[in-house]
């Protein structure tokens, strides 16, 4: 799960998630569904805003993986409690700038292999953050394997990567007018 | 569990009878039972009903088996319900109909099996709408067996299988009143199980063809009635299968009978 927000509100939601993981787990001897955990958590925000004496959560949270059968998921939640299923998302202060840039550049092509997508995702970020590996951080989750968290240097190396990429693309263009 | 929790536990206190003076005083049941001497000074039972109480229908005596096999699960069970040895029913359905791919068996308590067999057809109906897929017959299972759990010891009196085919495969469960949960490829339950078994394993291979297995769940029931003499009636025989369950038949202990002695006409003429 990522979230964007207050992150002490982030926290009693996490835990309360894994909890209910575990609960589903001996009740029904089956791992949840990213489906049904987004469902949980949802409906915890929900009643958070309808409850006497109670603030709503400040997160909104992006909560991914794999369900049982293999499928990736991706779903999105808001402080009011609604969640919805997507391809790409984007929350946080600049989402709207990253959300555009995804809109335009999220097709087949850009996520056809993991470095294609690594790449995207940064580049995505490079739009609203300055430049650097030190303000990103990146992280794979793949199916039947534990989250992968990107080290400080890979993410140099990529960012730098993508930093030569785009001068040559740039120098084309000039040659070209 | 919403309901069971509205419910208030049953405590001794609200069963009549507690103090010594059983509402029925002048209708004294049949069978053995201690004179109702004054309200002494004596702990009351605890919890469980007086044997050989005519107001309550124990089917204890029952013969109730179920077997996983290649092509799903077959459940087999007798019909008689006994009060002492009264005959109280021939004709009694001991196979719950959860839903049309989940079935729940029945011995102990007829009312303790049906109502919270209903309860979890319930439940499975309301997970099957929450979650958008089917219920597997672990979590059915685990479901009956948690809301029994919280009235262990009150005096619940249930022995179940429950039978299915989820993505898992065929699918057996044992539960009972106790908390037991079991997963199984044959189990029987109730008096008559103990001949039940002898003729289920003999017979059993787990790659038999639907027609034997029938033939072998039928055969152990009667053989079952034949002995226990708290079990008879008719075999009713249901199959789950991968598409759910299908009743396969019903027969009269009586004409198996006949019908094993090589006499399929039943008169006698053999």
């Amino acid at each position: 799960m990522a979230f964007a927000g207050l992150t002490a509100d982030a926290r009693i939601i996490i835990n309360r998630a894994r909890v209910e993981c575990q609960s589903h787990k001996l009740t029904v001897e089956d791992p949840v569904t990213v489906e049904y955990i987004t469902r949980y958590i949802a409906s915890l925000k929900q009643r958070y805003t309808q409850s006497n004496g109670r603030r709503p959560f400040g997160i909104s949270a992006l909560i991914v993986g794999f369900d049982d059968d293999g499928s990736p998921r991706l779903y999105q939640t808001d402080p009011s409690g609604t969640y919805h299923s997507w391809k790409a998302n984007v929350i946080g202060r600049n989402a709207k700038t990253v959300r555009e840039f995804l809109e335009k550049n999220y097709t087949e092509e850009a996520i056809a292999t993991d470095k294609e997508a690594i790449k995207l995702a940064i580049r995505a970020l490079l739009e609203v953050v300055q430049s650097g590996g030190k303000n990103i951080e990146l992280a794979i989750i793949r199916r039947n394997q534990p989250l992968q968290i990107f080290s400080a240097k890979d993410i140099e190396s990529q960012v730098a990567e993508i930093e030569k990429e785009k001068e040559e693309s740039e120098k084309k263009k000039k040659k070209s007018i | 569990m919403a309901l069971a929790s509205l419910l208030p536990p049953e405590l001794p206190v609200n069963r009549p009878g507690f103090f010594g003076l059983a509402g029925r005083c002048e209708l004294q049941a049949p069978g053995p039972r201690p004179a109702p001497g004054p309200p002494g000074l004596a702990p009351p039972a605890w919890g469980l009903p007086a044997a050989g109480d005519a107001g309550i229908e124990l089917l204890h005596g029952t013969t109730t088996l179920a077997f996983k096999f290649q092509e799903g699960v077959v459940v087999a069970v007798d019909s008689r319900a006994t009060a002492g040895s009264y005959v109280a029913s021939q004709t009694v359905k001991k196979v719950i109909e959860i839903n049309p791919y989940l079935l729940g068996t029945m011995a102990g308590g007829a009312a303790d099996c049906s109502f919270w067999e209903r309860l979890l057809a319930r439940q499975c109906r309301i997970y099957q709408l929450r979650n958008k897929e089917r219920i597997s017959v672990a979590a059915a299972s685990k479901l009956l067996a948690n809301m029994v759990y919280q009235y262990k010891g009150l005096g619940l009196h249930m022995g179940t299988m429950i039978c299915g085919w989820d993505k898992r495969g065929p699918g057996l469960y044992y539960v009972d009143s106790e908390g037991n949960r079991l997963s199984g490829t044959a189990f029987s339950v109730g008096s008559g199980s103990v001949y039940a078994y002898g003729v289920l394993d003999r017979g059993y291979a787990p790659d038999m063809p639907a027609e034997e297995a029938y033939d072998l769940a039928r055969r152990a029931i009667y053989q079952a009635t034949y002995r226990d003499a708290y079990s008879g009636g008719e075999v009713n025989l249901y199959h789950v299968r991968r598409d759910g369950w299908v009743r396969v038949s019903t027969d009269d202990v009586a004409q198996l009978h006949a019908h094993y002695r090589g006499d399929p006409q039943g008169d006698g003429a053999a």
